[in-house]
């Protein structure tokens, strides 16, 4: 007798080979997708979105690629997480990680299809994935005692990220730019204090590091342009009309008259209010809100500038850089801290007036302003100095580096290929897939370059196995080089982000025998 | 569908509307629910033990699982048919009363059934085999007990615990760290256990993960983490001996609860209006500061000149934390949880030896702890992985090991895993089947056969040959007297459990087989499915 359906209509089923069929091709078809994007001669992608506007995006990282797209594939949206991730953690890698994980997939297919359980493949890439950290560990190099050294790390690092961006003709200066911003961040994590700036028009090489604050807000009518020595209060507060926060609270009048009276009234709250605000001996008063008319004009009285509707981000990042406080109440104007900088003027960036705040007590935040001939320019070049800076930020506080051009790659697969010849056991067969899976990293890169890599790569691990050899593929002369020379860095950290979470991600759809998709919930025909 | 007729040749209608249902009747009723039921249990067949497989599950909204925990796979499986959803009933049972083995107990009641099918094809009547199965049940249950062992632990010597807990993880994704994973697990329940009352509140761990960095650097905390930071950017990151105020009431004007109106109709009712409001906001943190309070935890929200208040005054403050997390800090920090403003006492405040935030990656993500506590029997487990199925699995295994756990510290017998204990209550049962006369005789050796499956279904996924090695353990076990001989999974080189200290509790065993009964003989007694045709 037939099994009666055991599952709701349209919830499917995958089982054994079927369901590991399903999630391998489903892994490596996202991992194809991103691919090319990888290394310096890697290509970009265009988005289109199916929103309203159909905007467009074009782009070169991983994580932007893999978010934007739609994806059915249970075992793909396994890899689009692990990119995500690595996006949020380090900020860069997001493509390398994705490839990874879907070489090492590929390779157990291969295993797979000549009757190895997968549980073996997956303790085989377990040990390898240990060596092959060890052996990062061992050749990881810390400068930070010596300063110097340590920001020509941070340059090659930054570099060498930004190669395979948009940015990489101006390369140099944006690293120096990304560095310059970092160190001044001494050492926090925190990149809200960096403010990205965009404004179309000029070319990439008109971007510049701005050391003071530039708030994309016009100045009010009538107020002073220039400020020097500036006293500055951030406040987040109510300056239109200033409503009774008691619940329930109405106005009931029954004659013209009371209403003349009422509006006096709160016209002198207002006043009041202003008056508080004056008292406190500023010279400029910024206000996450909006201003109305009315008091805007008693500043302008005052000789005070105005600034309304700074979005919140932007009052957070005056409050630090300026060193006042985000004040709601006026009361005590003794107490409250208010922040400062030498000058605060408008300036003009293309067609746009700026506020622009310099001098600032803390020499923590810091704008980089960046210009280029179109949305999408800017766009992707935000995206890749965000990676960039992120990876700084992470290497300031792991100072290990490794060198570049997949060196690592090929430094970790000469260990783990040793460690297979010491097992015994049908566990070397994945750690030397694992082995494989890794050297496919410098594969791609060479082939994306149009280089011969079976040539390259067969060069390079020749290179590699005699001792402390520091040779990459070097992609613009198209031969193997010597990384240390070219000062092609990469993070220790990103590194190794890379490796573990490539291989975890593929250990977890390595055990999957089975997929049971539900039914899709029902939506709406909204469209 | 069997109509019946009245003595005119009418039809007489039974059902509402009979012709819209399927109706199955008799032995196919029972063969239909009886293939229903083992094709639960063969999906989840292939989890069992340290190499079973996982299962993705797809959500009807495109969500992601990958898990390896029976309750979870069933409950996520969208699934239709009525037998099918006693299985799921089954193994949430088992989470719900024990938590671990919510596998096992769907495999065992599928081998039960697999066997309850042959028995039927013989002609025995379903009500016997439930009877023989129910008899046998017991005798496996006092086996258990017989072969169970006491095993002694204290607070300072927790190897024991971490070990069983150890043999629940082996089978999940973690195992890569499970040595340290049932270390925070058994150091946890330790925490918060009261050893004479011999009970566990398991509300009292928190398990809180966060994708990034790696599994290894889970960590337990014995205090709480709650995933917020504090109200006002500039307030201070780190407090040392904070005094906390637990607050439910907002730092917002008084909303009664009466519908009510406050007219304004004259310039003064205006001003004095605005000046109660300002009082009012003054004196709610007055009032905090009062108590001498330097940190305020608020369920609700606050409005930003309350909020400049508190930061101006120094009264760092969270807003919008949780219920259940506020509870948690009111138990570590020994606080109580105030409603209104005018409550607040030196006495209530709770407090912690040390608060901090803590920031992760390059996106502003950042949480709160809250550490040294001054009742530290509220602890979190903060769990970190590559991604987000790897947390969400993660927190499922480490709820299995809290579980398991807690069920030794109420009752400290195990029995030994790898199947010895299957298999040894498979020999006791088929010895005393012989005993019984009477149909029930055959139903009770089905059983022990059934009771084999699970051995079986572990060497398989193992990837032993199934039968050579079971037989080759049971002959081990009857001449050797050993009941500790179960399926060497992990390719040791003994299978003396013992040995290779794999344990499982014996209330957890005892369940199994108990609720595994009890749903195959529901299963039986149905003779009859009336179901609406037309889905």
């Amino acid at each position: 007798m037939a099994v009666e359906r055991l599952l709701k209509d349209e919830a499917t089923e995958e089982k054994g080979d079927r369901a590991r069929m399903a999630s391998f091709i489903g892994a490596m078809a996202i991992a194809d997708l991103v691919k090319t994007t990888l290394g310096p001669k890697g290509m970009d992608k265009i988005l289109q979105s199916t929103g309203r506007g159909r905007n467009v995006t074009v782009t070169n990282d991983g994580a932007t690629i893999l978010k934007a797209l739609h994806i059915d594939n249970p075992a793909a949206k396994v890899l689009v997480d692990i990119s995500k991730v690595q996006d949020d953690e380090v900020g860069d890698g997001t493509t390398s990680v994705v490839v990874l994980a879907g070489e090492l997939l590929r390779e157990a297919e291969k295993l797979v299809n000549s009757k190895i359980h997968p549980m073996t493949i997956i303790a085989g890439y377990r040990m390898a994935a240990e060596c092959a950290r060890n052996a990062l560990l061992e050749k990881a190099m810390d400068n930070k005692q010596d300063p110097e050294k340590f920001k020509s790390d941070l340059l090659n690092i930054a570099m060498t990220t930004l190669s395979s961006k948009i940015l990489s003709q101006d390369k140099e200066y944006f690293a120096k730019l990304a560095v310059d911003a970092v160190l001044r961040l001494k050492g926090s994590t925190n990149l809200e204090a960096i403010q990205i700036l965009k404004k179309p028009g000029g070319s990439l090489k008109d971007s510049f590091l701005d050391e003071g604050f530039i708030l994309d807000k016009k100045i009010g009518i009538g107020q002073p342009k220039r400020i020097e020595n500036a006293k500055i209060l951030v406040a987040n507060t109510a300056m239109d009309t200033d409503k009774v926060k008691i619940y329930g609270a109405r106005v009931r009048v029954d004659s013209m008259t009371k209403v003349a009276e009422i509006e006096a009234a709160e016209k002198q709250k207002m006043r009041e209010k202003v008056q508080k605000i004056i008292a406190h001996g500023i010279n400029c008063f910024v206000n996450r809100q909006l201003i109305y008319n009315f008091p805007e004009e008693l500043f302008a009285d005052a000789g005070i500038l105005a600034i309304e509707h700074a979005d919140f981000d932007g009052i957070e990042r005056l409050a630090l850089v300026t060193g006042g406080e985000i004040a709601s109440t006026f009361d005590n104007p003794e107490s409250v801290k208010l922040g400062h900088c030498k000058l605060i003027e408008e300036i003009m960036i293309g067609e746009d007036r700026l506020i622009h705040f310099s001098g600032c007590e803390m020499g923590q935040a810091c704008t980089i302003v960046l210009r280029g001939a179109s949305q999408h320019v800017l766009d992707e070049a935000e995206r890749s100095l965000h990676d960039a800076l992120c990876v700084l930020t992470q290497t300031v506080n792991d100072s290990r580096v490794l060198l570049g051009g997949g060196w690592p790659e090929m430094v970790m697969a000469k260990e783990v290929d040793e460690l297979a010849r010491r097992t015994p056991g049908k566990k070397s067969h994945a750690i030397e897939a694992f082995s494989r899976a890794l050297q496919a990293i410098p594969t791609i890169i060479a082939d994306n370059a149009g280089l011969d890599s079976a040539d390259l790569i067969s060069q390079l691990r020749a290179e590699h196995h005699k001792e402390r050899s520091t040779s990459g593929i070097d992609v613009i002369s198209g031969g193997v080089g010597d990384m240390e020379k070219l000062g092609i860095s990469e993070s220790f950290k990103v590194k190794q982000a890379v490796l573990l979470s490539a291989t975890e991600a593929a250990e977890m759809i390595l055990r999957v025998d089975e997929i049971i998709t539900c039914a899709p919930r029902k939506r709406e025909d909204r469209m | 569908m069997a109509l019946a007729f009245d003595e005119f040749g009418r039809p007489f209608i039974i059902l509402k509307e009979q012709e819209q249902k399927t109706r199955v009747r008799g032995l196919d009723a029972q063969r239909a629910n009886i293939s229903a039921g083992r094709a639960v249990a063969r999906i989840l067949r292939t989890s069992l033990g340290p190499k079973g497989m996982d299962k993705m599950l797809q959500s009807p909204d495109g969500d992601v699982i990958i898990t390896n925990d029976g309750a979870t796979i069933l409950e996520q499986m969208d699934v239709d048919n009525q037998i099918a959803k006693l299985m799921v009933e089954l193994s949430r049972s088992q989470d719900y009363e024990i938590g671990d083995g919510t596998t096992g107990v769907v495999v065992m009641a599928g081998a039960l059934l697999e066997q309850a099918e042959k028995l039927l094809e013989r002609g025995i009547h379903p009500i016997r085999i439930a009877e023989g199965y129910e008899m046998a049940s017991r005798i496996a249950f006092e086996h258990l007990e017989r072969i169970s062992q006491k095993f002694e632990f204290s607070a300072t010597d927790i190897e024991p615990l971490v070990q069983t807990c150890m043999t629940t993880l082996s089978s999940k994704i973690v195992n890569r760290c499970k040595c340290m994973l049932a270390e925070i697990a058994v150091k946890a329940v330790l925490a918060v256990a009261d050893l004479d009352r011999k009970d566990v509140n398991l509300d009292l761990i928190k398990v809180e993960g966060k994708v990034g960095g790696k599994l290894e650097d889970t960590e337990l905390i014995y205090g709480i983490v709650v995933d917020k930071d504090m109200s006002h950017p500039q307030m201070p990151k780190r407090i040392e001996n904070a005094k906390i105020a637990i607050l439910t009431c907002p730092f917002e004007p008084p909303k009664p609860k009466t519908k009510h109106k406050v007219d304004i109709d004259t310039v003064e009712k205006f001003q004095t209006l605005r000046q109660q409001e300002q009082q009012y906001f003054d004196d709610m943190v007055q009032k905090c500061k009062d108590v001498g309070a330097t940190l305020v935890i608020c369920q609700w929200g606050f409005d930003d000149e309350a909020n400049h208040l508190l930061m101006h005054r120094n009264l760092p403050a969270v807003r919008w934390v949780g219920g259940v997390e506020l509870e948690l800090i009111a138990i570590a920090t020994g606080g109580r949880i105030v409603p209104r403003f005018q409550e607040l006492t030196p006495e209530k405040l709770g407090k912690a030896g040390l608060v901090r935030e803590k920031s992760f990656g390059t996106t502003k993500d950042r949480m709160l702890y809250i550490e040294q506590c001054a009742n530290s029997r509220a602890v979190t487990i903060f769990i970190r992985g590559g991604n987000k199925m790897m947390i969400e699995e993660t927190k499922r295994s480490l709820h299995d090991a809290l579980c398991v756990a807690r069920n030794l510290i109420r009752n400290n017998s195990i029995v030994y895993g790898g199947g010895s204990a299957e298999i040894s209550c498979s020999i006791a049962v088929d010895a005393a089947a012989d005993r019984y006369p009477g149909v029930e005789q055959y139903a009770i050796r089905s059983f022990a056969e059934a009771l084999d499956s699970i051995p079986l279904a572990l060497a398989e996924n193992s990837g032993l040959q199934p039968i050579n090695t079971l037989t080759a353990v049971k002959s081990q076990q009857v001449k050797e007297n050993n009941p500790f001989c179960g399926i060497d999974c992990n390719d040791v080189g003994t299978n003396d459990m013992k040995e290779q200290n794999v344990f499982e509790t014996l209330i957890g065993k005892q369940q199994q087989i108990l609720l595994a009964t009890q749903v195959v003989k529901m299963i039986l007694k149905i003779d009859d499915v009336i179901a609406p045709s037309d889905y």
